[in-house]
């Protein structure tokens, strides 16, 4: 296997740049600007790997993605299963392997390449550059469009060769030309080896940018999508089309003109259509000798053009057949009247007519229609009106016979989808099964299912099937082929998501720090990390969780509970509307005082649930689930925006202005106590259930009255900066008494002991608990009470319940539904289902038809995986008294710190950035930096203290107050860092009287700053918004979202502040650590 | 990813926003006062018209505004966006 590298030609290699790569062990030299195709063909090597199913030799078929043979893995410099060797540019040192069909990962990270993503707008996308992508690309370069050209190979010009010309000159010196204007043209982005792998709605197009080290796939935007995707070459299928040596005509003369490789020495070409001529005449120029041209058509002036060459031309003849060992040594020809003949060749070049490439045309709507004369499907119209398509891809291709495959009495080696080893036999089979649909014999057939997505195969099988119930030609087209237009890595769709830091964002309370440095187990609730328990020693998680509410129920425990999503509710009308939104009443709640809520699903199931707080006549403080705390807010502003404009409500979000310490337990009070607070304590002046504004531990709080323990509680709400120190607080002040840090699971078990509602955790209707049926209250009309009541059915009662079987955590979620013995045709929920430490069995509530007559009785659920389980039926204050005869267990001591700003950890993580991109993007945090959230009114804007913006997305800015518009009636003031107080009374001062809210958020949202000249760069790796300075400049503020984060961004003369929820600040800090890597 | 016109904002992807499917169903009086046939009727079953109906979309990541959108639900073109209370946008033939 000597070189078949040519003296000469080959326009697109580097004779002078040598490579060299390594495939199955051997040495392959090649040239810069190679491939590993055309350096395989070079260096000899005709067959690349066997055939996925039937593992039959297969060579180099194809000079593009259209490859269905020549699969390799490439294992340096990185790992990717799975390439058609076509598409593979020639690197030093790469190394490949043949890998037919079926990749192999590897395990772990190892090789794995990292990806970018990076968001784009542009006027115009161009797909394809060829010479009508580059035409296209040109015209719209020139008229001032920001524009971005994609091609997926490794050069632009596409398919053309140097005997072409375009526009009268010599079409690679056009190419030169133009690509040369493209890449110094401003705002335009000539991208090669880049796929477009799908095209969307609106003009959106994901691609695919490959080169290492760092894969980029590209979110394009693009107001108007222009395809100039080309064409592929069509096989024709004969009997052993498919052995090495077998190659597409067009193929050989890319070989030949682009890479100077020969692909054999002596060529019979087959064809149905003038390219074969064309690529005949190509070839015998570069020095290959042309056996004969047989041609299926009755002939013409290519053909007697040929003639006139010398050429052996064979109209009306057609290829029956090859041999070779591998590789083709002979071709067999038939012709009119039953002439045979076999002719001596090492290549055999096939052109069965040209197929545009529609798929990413169909793929959004586009339709196409058989065009008789070129053999082919083109384009039809009907795609969405920013879609164009041009040049070869619109149809622009060669006339061409109708001739799929050459007639035979065994068909069963005349391949059709060279990748699934798949023949003109099986599709008659298929057929023969009364399959007509081509979809229907895809999946028989396994036809266009390999990862060419029967780019060769799809028309020629649509054409067999059509031929075979006597349809005409065009009846059916090629099946459908979705995105990805060609494989990509999973690692390059999620991009920097990866791991347990950027997968998912995870939320941490001001406290955290504290949980993990005294040993916490965590739980995730939603985005959120909560301390699951706090083992001591080497306690396990029963013995840790047994001491924690112990010592709640016997002296004192303190939890985290600042995840608790909170919200200002404002206005005149906020007693009305939180009458509506929750199934209890609200309005009869006294100022200061604190009512537990249920909110309803229309469908009468529970949505969420929590704690309102009236802190004055218009103005209540509303807490909700971890998890739900979106969901409420989102439900609120639904409602208030949609059904009920006329209700003068506010809404404000404050779940992480406020950090919660819950104090719960019978020495809470003492705890409290010890403090010092100038609240008083005792029963009488702050009863159960309400609310008192004071001083604790030297620091401004919030106390609430509320327990989810049952136990005597004082929750203790702080700005969330605060958080921390008065955690630490508590205690060092607790420690005389015992206090324990507890956890999610000590809680759970505590509330369900106390029969109360866990939301989220189970499907919990509580009939027992809607007090009041006035009309209004969203979703009564569904609950079992309603329901019963119309129904004349029997209520569900709440009742404790005891399993007398094996135990489980909570953290093993049941989930338990009344069967037909204990809730008559309806299912009942159970909220809680939670293992007591002492009790061998679990312990819940549960609702359940009639329950009160059903105490002390045994029960049967219905169990999905078995037989039906008894429960008995107990009242609350049973499993309570069980609790208290447990032993206690030695407690530990706690140490206080002094406080710190929320990201003060990340100083050294924010200078990072600044070290590793060396300056070119700096990020800095402004600590405590005042924002202050005012909803009201835009017709009244112009009785606020300052310039309020009305126009959307603007910000005012007059030193250090800004006001940014957020929405329609709603502004965050910005001031210097702790001067939220001082903004509030600024407010306060011109606004008082009028219908309007406003809400210290300083502790809500931490505030970045990023500067540097690639700051937009990396802002548009997780920022869908467009920040072309021809959109975005300074002045302008818009939310949106920034990775996985929500964020305020605010446009500066020379710095982009971004403002975050401040839960979610060490993730997004974390992210742009990834981002500038 | 479509590319919603916020009647505030102008156009951001559909990431930012949440689905609130069919638009213009107003909350019954009196839920009451339905038959449960009705009130089923109402919370479950919803339009499916092939072409372009009025949907409600709102801008989560955004000004967290509802607004209301008209689209294809064979192509998915957008005709336009209003705010609550603002009539739907012509539907060109």
């Amino acid at each position: 296997m000597g070189s078949r590298r040519l003296d000469r030609g080959g326009h697109g290699v580097d004779r002078s740049a040598p490579v060299e790569m390594t495939f199955e062990g051997r040495s392959l030299g090649a040239f810069a600007g190679d491939t590993l195709a055309s350096a395989l063909l070079a260096n000899g090597v005709d067959v690349v790997c066997p055939s996925p199913i039937l593992g039959r030799p297969r060579g180099v078929f194809s000079a593009g993605v259209e490859e269905p043979c020549a699969f390799v893995e490439v294992t340096t410099p990185s790992f990717e299963p799975i390439l058609p060797a076509p598409m593979v540019k020639a690197l030093d040192h790469l190394t490949a392997v043949g890998r037919p069909g079926v990749g192999v990962l590897v395990g772990g990270d190892d090789g794995i390449a990292t990806a970018d993503h990076r968001h784009l707008h542009v006027d115009t996308l161009v797909v394809g550059g060829g010479a009508a992508g580059l035409r296209e690309a040109l015209a719209a370069v020139r008229q001032g469009d920001r524009t971005m050209l994609v091609d997926e190979r490794h050069w632009l010009g596409g398919t053309a060769s140097s005997d072409d010309t375009i526009d009268g000159i010599p079409a690679l010196a056009w190419i030169d030309d133009v690509a040369g204007e493209l890449r110094t043209s401003p705002d335009t982005a000539v991208l090669t080896e880049a796929t477009a792998l799908g095209v969307y709605d609106d003009g959106y197009v994901v691609v695919f940018e490959r080169p290492a080290p760092v894969a980029t796939l590209w979110h394009v935007r693009a107001g108007r999508v222009v395809l100039a995707t080309g064409a592929h070459e069509r096989p024709i299928a004969f009997a052993d089309c498919d052995r090495p040596g077998v190659m597409l005509a067009s193929a050989a003369v890319t070989y030949a003109d682009r890479f100077g490789v020969a692909a054999g020495e002596r060529a019979v070409v087959f064809t149905t259509n003038h390219a074969g001529h064309d690529a005949a005449t190509v070839l015998a120029a570069e020095g290959i000798e042309i056996a004969a041209v047989i041609d299926v058509s009755e002939g013409g002036p290519a053909s007697d053009a040929m003639r006139a060459l010398g050429v052996d031309v064979r109209n009306g003849w057609a290829v029956t057949g090859t041999e070779g060992d591998p590789r083709v040594s002979a071709v067999h020809v038939a012709g009119p009247g039953g002439a045979a003949e076999t002719i001596e060749a090492d290549l055999l070049l096939v052109s069965g007519g040209w197929n545009p490439v529609t798929q990413l045309w169909r793929g959004i709507g586009g339709g196409l229609r058989f065009d008789e004369g070129r053999a082919c499907f083109v384009p039809d119209g009907a795609g969405p009106p920013w879609l164009s398509i041009v040049g070869a891809a619109a149809g622009e291709v060669p006339t061409s016979v109708p001739f799929w495959f050459t007639p035979a009495q065994d068909l069963s080696r005349h391949y059709v989808d060279l990748q699934r080893d798949s023949t003109v036999a099986d599709v008659l089979e298929a057929v023969g099964h009364d399959l007509h649909s081509t979809e229907h014999v895809k999946r028989a057939t396994y036809i266009g299912t390999a990862i060419d997505q029967g780019r060769t195969s799809g028309v020629l099988t649509a054409a067999i099937v059509n031929q075979a119930w006597g349809d005409g030609p065009g009846a059916q087209g090629p099946t459908n082929a979705r995105p990805p237009y060609t494989p990509v890595p999973y690692a390059v769709l999620a991009g920097r998501d990866r791991g347990p830091v950027l997968l998912d964002p995870i939320r941490t309370t001001p406290i955290h720090d504290w949980h993990v440095e005294h040993g916490a187990a965590f739980e995730n609730v939603g985005q959120w990390k909560r301390p699951w328990f706090f083992p001591a020693g080497a306690e396990s998680m029963d013995q840790a969780v047994a001491r924690e509410s112990l010592a709640v129920r016997n002296d004192v425990g303190v939890l985290d509970a600042s995840t608790l999503g909170k919200i200002e509710v404002v206005g005149p009308d906020a007693a009305a509307f939180l009458d509506r939104m929750y199934s209890n009443r609200m309005s009869t709640l006294a100022v200061g005082s604190i009512r537990y809520g249920l909110m309803l699903g229309l469908d009468g199931m529970v949505f969420d649930d929590g704690v309102v707080m009236r802190l004055a006549d218009d103005r209540f403080f509303v807490t909700t689930t971890t998890g739900g705390a979106a969901n409420v807010l989102d439900r609120f502003e639904e409602w208030l925006q949609t059904e009920w404009p006329d209700l003068r409500v506010y809404c404000t979000s404050v779940t992480e202005q406020w950090a919660t310490v819950a104090v719960n337990g019978p020495r809470a009070r003492e705890l409290m106590g010890a403090l010092e607070t100038d609240v008083p304590l005792d029963a009488e002046t702050f009863p159960f259930m309400t609310v008192r504004d004071g001083m604790v531990a030297g620091m401004p709080a919030r106390i609430a009255r509320v327990s989810f323990t049952g136990e005597l509680a004082y929750e203790i709400n702080v700005v969330g900066w605060l958080g921390r120190p008065m955690w630490q607080a508590v205690m060092a002040a607790g420690e005389p008494f015992g206090v324990t840090p507890y956890g999610t699971e000590a809680m759970h078990l505590l509330r369900a002991e106390k029969g109360f509602v866990i939301v989220g955790h189970r499907d919990a209707r509580r009939p027992w608990h809607v007090v009041d049926r006035a009309q209004g209250r969203l979703g009564l009309r569904g609950t079992p009470v309603t329901l019963a009541a119309r129904h004349g059915a029997p209520r569900s009662q709440a009742v404790g319940r005891i399993a007398p079987g094996r135990s489980q955590h909570l953290a093993a979620r049941r989930r338990a539904d009344g069967g037909p013995h204990v809730g008559g045709h309806g299912a009942a929920g159970a909220d809680a289902g939670s293992r007591h430490f002492e009790l061998p069995q679990s312990i819940a509530g549960q609702d359940v038809r009639a329950g009160h007559d059903r105490r002390g009785t045994r029960a049967h659920r219905y169990h999905p995986r078995g037989a039906a389980a008894g429960r008995r039926h107990r009242s609350r204050g049973h499993i309570a008294g069980l609790l208290r005869r447990a032993e206690r267990t030695p407690r530990r001591r706690w140490s206080v710190t002094t406080a710190r700003d929320p990201l003060a950890a990340r100083v050294e993580d924010l200078a990072r950035i600044a070290r590793v991109t060396d300056g070119a993007v700096m990020l800095e945090h402004v600590p405590f930096l005042a924002q202050v959230n005012l909803r009201l009114d835009p017709a009244l804007a112009e009785r606020a203290p300052y310039p309020l913006p009305v126009e959307p997305n603007t910000v005012w800015e007059d030193g250090p107050r800004a006001a940014l518009w957020l929405g329609p009636d709603e502004w965050v003031i910005l001031g210097p860092p702790h001067a939220g107080a001082e903004i509030v009374a600024e407010l306060e001062g011109t606004l008082e009287g009028l219908h309007r809210s406003i809400v210290d958020v300083s502790a809500n949202r931490v505030a970045l700053e990023i500067s540097g000249q690639q700051a937009k760069e990396i802002l548009s790796k997780g920022c869908s918004i467009d920040l072309h300075p021809s959109m975005w400049a300074p002045g302008m503020c818009a939310q949106t979202m920034l990775g996985k984060a929500q964020v305020v961004l605010h446009e500066r003369a020379d710095t982009t502040g971004i403002a975050v929820r401040t839960s979610f600040a060490n993730y997004l800090i974390d992210w742009f650590g990834a981002a500038t890597a | 990813v479509l590319l919603i016109p916020c009647p505030w904002c102008g156009p951001r992807d559909e990431t930012e926003f949440k689905y609130g499917g069919q638009a213009h169903l107003p909350y019954p009086d009196d839920p009451a006062a339905l038959s449960d046939e009705a009130w089923a009727d109402f919370l479950f079953m919803r339009d499916n018209p092939r072409g372009p109906w009025s949907e409600r979309w709102m801008h989560v990541a955004g000004c967290r505004r509802w607004c209301n959108v008209v689209r294809d639900t064979a192509t998915n073109r957008i005709f336009g966006s209003y705010r609550i209370g603002e009539p739907p946008p012509e539907v060109p033939d």
